[in-house]
């Protein structure tokens, strides 16, 4: 118990001077996570307080720690697939793709029209996602709660269509290095469509809930700003890096899967603040319907895996089991791992939640040297320290959901 | 590709272009480490730091580490790799860049966890992912996939519960052929079938 003390009241505007010291109190300390609904997964601040401001945080991250990239260092690159899932788990398929990708730059792979067009097909998918995951959550965060009952339900459909391409709602692992692990079913693309159709009128009707919310704009606007300068100097990207105001998007500047080819916009932020965060994100799921319609009306025939890399990409089932050839090249792709050149390859993409790069090491043969995960969420969450202070504990929720992060692709 | 290596090389002597497939690449000596990454972002617009990280080359290679630099130019949409071999093997150490790039400061940070490289003159350098009394550097090629065991990082709750850290329980695994040998030996197989979950691996082994 604390000692009760004895104010005499009196004068009190003599007094307020000489008894400053006396009434400031102690400054707290308090720690958020790292099992806190705020905290989307283990993140843990810990955070000094004086009254209800915050006057310092530290975030303490490695709780998901699993050492994938040792892990990495000890098995084959296609292996490694599986794992890629584990990263950012709202977005598997995107984290699939850019490891992929990484990969065949090492090897100097070109890939089919097909090919590139399923993965930036599943891409944007998973940033659609991901998306509605971040807005329904963050809307979750600031006391707003049928926005993220839209969003799931979304989510939901997209979902089983993941699972009719890739075999597996969550955990997708669908590309194998030098392409897809299997064609796109039939009909498939049309019930994407469908889903693009139908996908709209809810997604104007979730942001309707939101972004003209009082309630959401006051807690949101003005909140948690990050200036241009303090965005490049922490390694910030992504949508978070856009609603600073910064024109950075890798699918525009360093086209890759041939995003060159369609139209989109880049939607670009005024202030850097929690609520720009938000509106960022909304016009992604928009422009990516956008990207996703354009590739599917021009969907290239032919292969979706490249024919040329015999030591990279296996043979069919049927020929594995009727002919040596390639029974003898699915042996040695499953046991010794593709075949890749020596070299150091560094490879980014821009995933939903910012830039993730891929930096392998290969000194030949089908195990990596050395893998590197740059991972967005990573960088995002290192500006804390810089941008908590100064702002109330409760704008912490707020604050954590518009980052939109996942411990999984920081802690690796 | 390597014009940027061939503008600086007057002015930093010692450094080399480096051999790269992909982004232009400069081997640098350690002491030039912080003036070429000022440089290249003051007057060349490298203004987003990607990334920092290491790599080892092995115990008996010499330089072992290597600490390498990604850096962004927005305007140029290009990267560039900045490679610095770290000159004592036994107590690796680079100038921090967290001066130039608050950025580097978590990365340096996730180096050292890993690898054990000091990065000189960063403000905090404490362990990031592992926790701080952990004992070991994970990603040194020594270390092994399964985990050494450990002690817990509360002293109190390793005493009430005896409990440790425990290596992973891989059943000699990991199940992966190694590189570059021959066919009758690069089949699948347990790199050490002497331990399973149920006889449990002796340490002179590791």
């Amino acid at each position: 118990m604390a000692e009760t003390k004895e104010i005499s009241i009196g004068d009190m505007g003599a007094r307020a001077g000489s008894y400053h010291d006396e009434l400031q109190g102690e400054d707290m300390e308090i720690n958020v996570g790292p099992s806190h609904p705020t905290t989307h997964g283990v993140l843990r601040l810990l955070m000094e307080l004086d009254g209800d401001i915050i006057t310092k945080c530290e975030p303490i991250v490695g709780y998901l720690h699993r050492g994938d990239e040792k892990i990495a260092e000890n098995m084959t690159y296609n292996q490694f697939v599986p794992y890629t899932d584990r990263l950012d788990y709202i977005a598997p398929l995107a984290n699939n793709v850019t490891y992929a990708m990484a990969v065949e730059q090492l090897a100097g792979l070109e890939l089919p029209p097909r090919c590139q067009a399923i993965r930036l097909l599943v891409t944007e998918l998973a940033r659609i996602s991901s998306h509605l995951l971040g807005i329904g959550v963050y809307g979750m965060d600031a006391g707003a709660w049928t926005p993220f009952m839209y969003t799931f339900t979304e989510r939901e459909k997209l979902y089983g269509l993941f699972e009719e391409l890739t075999g597996a709602r969550f955990t997708t692992s669908y590309t194998r290095i030098g392409g897809v692990a299997r064609d796109v079913p039939e009909g498939w693309l049309q019930r994407v469509l469908d889903f693009c159709d139908q996908h709209l009128p809810i997604l104007e009707e979730t942001t309707k809930l939101l972004t003209r919310n009082r309630i959401f704009m006051d807690r949101t606007e003005g909140v948690g700003v990050i200036s241009k300068e303090d965005a490049l100097a922490y390694g910030i990207t992504g949508p978070n890096l856009r609603a600073c105001g910064i024109d950075l998007d890798l699918r525009k500047d360093r086209p890759y899967l041939g995003y060159d080819q369609y139209e989109f916009d880049v939607p670009v932020g005024t202030t850097g603040d929690c609520y720009d965060r938000y509106l960022v994100r909304a016009e992604e799921v928009r422009q990516s319907i956008r990207i996703v319609r354009q590739v599917i009306k021009n969907f290239p025939d032919g292969a979706w895996y490249a024919e040329d890399a015999k030591k990279i990409y296996k043979p069919a089932k049927d020929k594995v089991l009727t002919s040596m050839e390639e029974l003898i090249q699915n042996f040695m792709i499953v046991t010794e791992g593709p075949r890749m050149p020596a070299g150091e390859v560094y490879f980014e993409a821009e995933n939903p939640k910012g830039i993730l790069g891929f930096f392998i090491v290969s000194k030949g043969g089908g195990v990596p040297y050395r893998m590197k995960i740059r991972s967005p969420s990573f960088c995002n969450l290192s500006i804390l320290p810089k941008l908590c202070p100064g702002s109330y504990l409760s704008d912490i929720t707020v604050l954590l959901g518009s980052l939109d992060f996942v411990m999984g692709e920081c802690d690796r | 590709m390597n014009e940027i290596v061939e503008s600086l090389q007057p002015r930093f002597a010692g450094i080399k272009p480096r051999e790269s497939s992909d982004h232009p690449a400069i081997q640098c000596p350690v002491g030039f480490i912080l003036p070429l990454i000022e440089c290249l972002r003051d007057e060349f617009d490298y203004k987003l730091l990607s990334d920092v990280t290491a790599v080892d080359w092995g115990e008996e290679e010499s330089p072992r580490f290597s600490v390498v630099y990604h850096i962004f130019s927005i305007k140029a949409a290009a990267h560039i790799r900045i490679v610095a071999d770290c000159e004592d093997d036994e107590n690796p150490s680079v100038p921090s860049i967290v001066s130039l790039f608050p950025a580097a400061n978590w990365h340096e940070r996730e180096t050292y966890d890993m690898f054990g490289i000091r990065f000189e003159g960063h403000p905090d350098l404490r362990r990031i992912l592992m926790w701080d009394e952990y004992p070991y550097y994970p990603l040194r090629k020594e270390f092994p996939l399964a985990g050494i065991e450990t002690e817990l990082p509360d002293a109190e709750i390793a005493e009430e519960t005896r409990a440790k850290v425990l290596a992973a329980p891989m059943m000699g695994g990991p199940f992966v052929a190694k590189e570059g040998e021959p066919m009758s030996r690069s089949e699948p197989r347990a790199k050490d079938q002497s331990w399973t979950e149920w006889s449990k691996k002796t340490l002179e082994e590791e």
